[in-house]
């Protein structure tokens, strides 16, 4: 039989004064953080005084470890920043380095690219969606969704060999060719898409406990997002119909008939339908590529200073060998300079500034990550809610902390 | 004398044994039917289909360190789990489980008591329950579980109100508080569940807030309190809360079915025993049901709305009952 222990808490300290508010922090250890955020909360019974952000827990130094890589390999850090959606990270990056270097990427890749955009787009919604709806104490839909999401993964995975931190976008184009029946799959998938998400919307749809929950919460003015660089979905759910892929297309974004969803009340309520919308205008998007993507074609681009040299002349022929070498072990110079390029993921903005001194290797790389910006809202957003608001509020950030802490 | 002493101990032993074997087995039935509704599996590795799972989780939770932080009241944080199991055993002494048998030529009826008053028994031990969260989440000394503590009271004080008023009608159609006699009245009128159908809609709202899940599961509140009032609980009084909350789930579900599904009764091809545990059954599944499907409320709002929908409802149902009950209607 196991014998009472005492183990040393936190016991009040004495000679502090009592004050009228409660310190709580939430997290970092929390069911509810999504990772290792910290809020520290104070309380007036369970009206929320003030919450601040405490970050930092997942510091990872990415930013600094790219300094010495080189720009292909500062690829695979991209992924692991949001991880729920890889895909737009390594677009941003490549497109930043292509931009620099004036490569020209040919078309099939661009599309390509914004195949995987939308997938991923779509998966990092579903994740956001199921654990919004498990933060406000509904356990099954997050099984559901993790269940569609599945399917999308696998087509990464198919695509790319794995299903979180693909890399598969390079600079100069994309990593390998599409495999066979690769759009098929992509077309079933689309056949699915309404039904599945129709059944989800009605877990949520006309649901009074998740409206009362979520509608007039937490809500952030059109004035506020802006003050606090917020992008993305909350931003729009704030009313203004800011979307880089409508406003400063990049990857052949233009040629794509999409809708930017909008919603001018700012609360939680407003954002949940944002992102929901978002998703039907992504699989419009997806439709289109279905008709756009060749089965075969060029998926990388002819300079040789980028692309590596095709499989079958490295065996036979000595500068192929000797250049896929260099390629791969020293990489490849870009020019002296400065860029930044953003692109819309699914949480916002999500850029990449580098600045270049001629080597193989950024001298400074540095990410625009949109949770890190969206996050400084929680204070403005929990102001005298609820502790449950709070939790409302973490989740309709949408953050995932590799986004925050970099 | 001594039989009917010897009789009574046995019933309470069986009782006992009834409810918490229930309990250890609803654990495990929870969680398959939660993996069904989750598209997962559930415990199903250790025994056939998971059978001996509870016994596994039973031998891991006495196994385990007992843990009590410095700053907790240490009398307040051990009484706190007793009073919880206590309430949530002790109700089921007066709900009526079967038709009265006859053996040894004695008739023994299946309940431990029968008083007159067996209702308000029912209601006041349920209601102690609660005392069991508060003083728990107060006398452990953190914050999380106070604010835990706190909402229970707030809920308790939110649904217990509508919880009473909304079973008065059926005192005024069965004229007894006797929970064997509302039983036998049931017979006689039928199930009163559809002529009270909306306190019978109200009674299970507030059963499950009683019972603290969710859509009411606000005092533990995982993703947000953390597990709220038994957060620095471990080992069996971690456990006992548990226990509490699972037997609670029963017995509220015995409530329903005694007061508005005609108790034991049913067609005579199985044993009036029988068809009580069958309706407690299909009670236990609709918990579980809407556990694994709806949201959790925000405190302030189980407030607004049972001050503001349940009471005056269940107010104006029981007047009207009332009129009908006297023939002014």
């Amino acid at each position: 039989m196991a014998s009472e222990t005492q183990v040393v808490n936190h016991k009040p300290e004495a000679g502090v004064s009592p004050s009228d508010t409660m310190v709580i922090n939430i997290g970092p250890q929390h069911p509810a953080t999504h990772g290792v955020l910290r809020v520290r909360l104070e309380l007036d019974g369970e009206r929320v005084v003030r919450a601040e952000p405490v970050i930092g827990y997942l510091h990872t130094g990415f930013e600094k470890s790219a300094e010495t890589m080189t720009y292909q390999q500062c690829n695979t850090l991209t992924d692991r920043l949001d991880y729920l959606a890889p895909m737009t990270n390594n677009l941003a990056y490549v497109l930043a380095v292509e931009k620099l270097m004036g490569i020209e990427v040919p078309k099939r890749a661009q599309y390509i690219r914004v195949m995987f955009a939308e997938l991923t787009r779509i998966a990092s919604h579903l994740v956001w969606l199921g654990t919004h709806l498990m933060d406000m104490g509904a356990m099954s839909p997050f099984f559901y969704m993790l269940r569609e999401r599945e399917v999308i993964l696998d087509l990464i995975e198919a695509a790319s060999g794995v299903r979180m931190n693909p890399s598969y976008f390079r600079v100069g184009g994309i990593a390998y060719d599409l495999p066979e029946g690769f759009m098929n799959k992509l077309g079933d998938f689309l056949k699915d898409f309404p039904r599945w998400m129709k059944m989800y919307r009605n877990l949520f749809e006309d649901n009074p406990l998740i409206s009362e929950r979520l509608k007039g919460i937490n809500v952030l003015s059109q004035e506020g997002c802006l003050a606090h660089s917020v992008t993305g979905p909350m931003l729009r759910g704030s009313g203004l119909a800011l979307d880089l892929r409508r406003s400063a297309p990049y990857s052949s974004y233009e040629e794509f008939e999409f809708e930017v969803p909008t919603r001018s009340e700012g609360d939680s309520f407003a954002r949940l339908w944002v992102r929901v919308d978002e998703m039907y205008q992504s699989a419009k998007i997806l439709e289109q590529c279905l008709d756009k993507i060749t089965p075969q074609g060029v998926y990388m681009t002819s300079d040789g200073k980028v692309a590596l040299p095709p499989r079958d002349q490295i065996y036979g022929d000595m500068e192929a060998l000797i250049h896929q070498f260099k390629l791969v072990t020293a990489g490849f110079p870009v020019p002296a300079g400065e860029v930044y390029q953003g692109v819309e993921g699914p949480r916002g903005e999500m850029g990449f500034y580098l600045v270049c001194d001629g080597g193989p290797r950024p001298y400074r790389w540095r990410a625009r990550t949109p949770s890190f910006y969206n996050l400084q809202t929680l204070p403005v957003m929990c102001e005298d809610g609820l502790v449950a608001d709070v939790i409302v509020a973490i989740g309709s950030v949408d953050i995932v902390l590799g986004d925050v802490d970099k | 004398m001594i039989l009917q002493i010897a009789i009574l101990v046995v019933k309470i032993l069986l009782l006992v044994g009834i409810l918490l074997g229930g309990f250890a087995y609803l654990s495990l039935v929870e969680r398959r039917l939660l993996g069904f509704f989750q598209l997962r599996l559930g415990p199903n590795r250790v025994g056939p289909e998971g059978l001996l799972q509870p016994i596994a989780d039973a031998i891991k939770m006495m196994l385990k360190e007992d843990l009590m932080p410095l700053g907790a009241d240490p009398w307040v944080f051990r009484m706190a789990p007793v009073i919880a199991g206590f309430a949530a055993l002790s109700v089921d002494a007066v709900i009526p489980f079967g038709a009265p048998i006859h053996l040894f030529g004695q008739t023994i009826t299946l309940d431990i008591a029968n008083p007159d008053i067996g209702l308000l028994i029912a209601f006041a031990l349920s209601s102690l329950g609660v005392y069991g969260l508060v003083l728990g989440g107060w006398a452990s000394q953190n914050k999380y579980s106070l604010l835990g503590g706190i909402r229970a009271t707030a809920q308790i004080i939110s649904y217990e109100l509508a919880m009473g008023l909304s079973v008065m009608g059926v005192l005024l159609m069965a004229h007894t508080a006797n929970l064997e006699g509302i039983v036998l009245a049931q017979r006689a009128h039928g199930w009163f569940w559809l002529p009270q159908i909306l306190p019978f809609l109200i009674y299970t709202t507030t059963a499950i807030a009683e019972t603290n899940r969710t859509p009411f599961d606000l005092p533990e509140a995982e993703s947000e309190l953390v597990a709220g009032y038994h957060t620095e609980y471990s080992g069996m009084r971690f456990a006992l809360f548990y226990v509490a909350e699972y037997i609670n789930v029963i017995t509220q579900c015995g409530l329903i079915v005694t007061l508005f599904f005609g108790g034991w009764l049913g067609p005579s091809f199985l044993p009036p025993i029988i068809w009580y545990f069958i309706k407690v059954g299909i009670g236990v599944f609709v918990f579980i049901w809407i556990r694994a499907t709806l949201p959790r409320f925000r405190y302030d709002k189980l407030m607004s709305f049972g001050w503001k929908v349940l009471l005056p409802a269940a107010f104006v149902y029981f007047l009207g009952t009332a009129a009908f009950v006297s023939g002014v209607l």
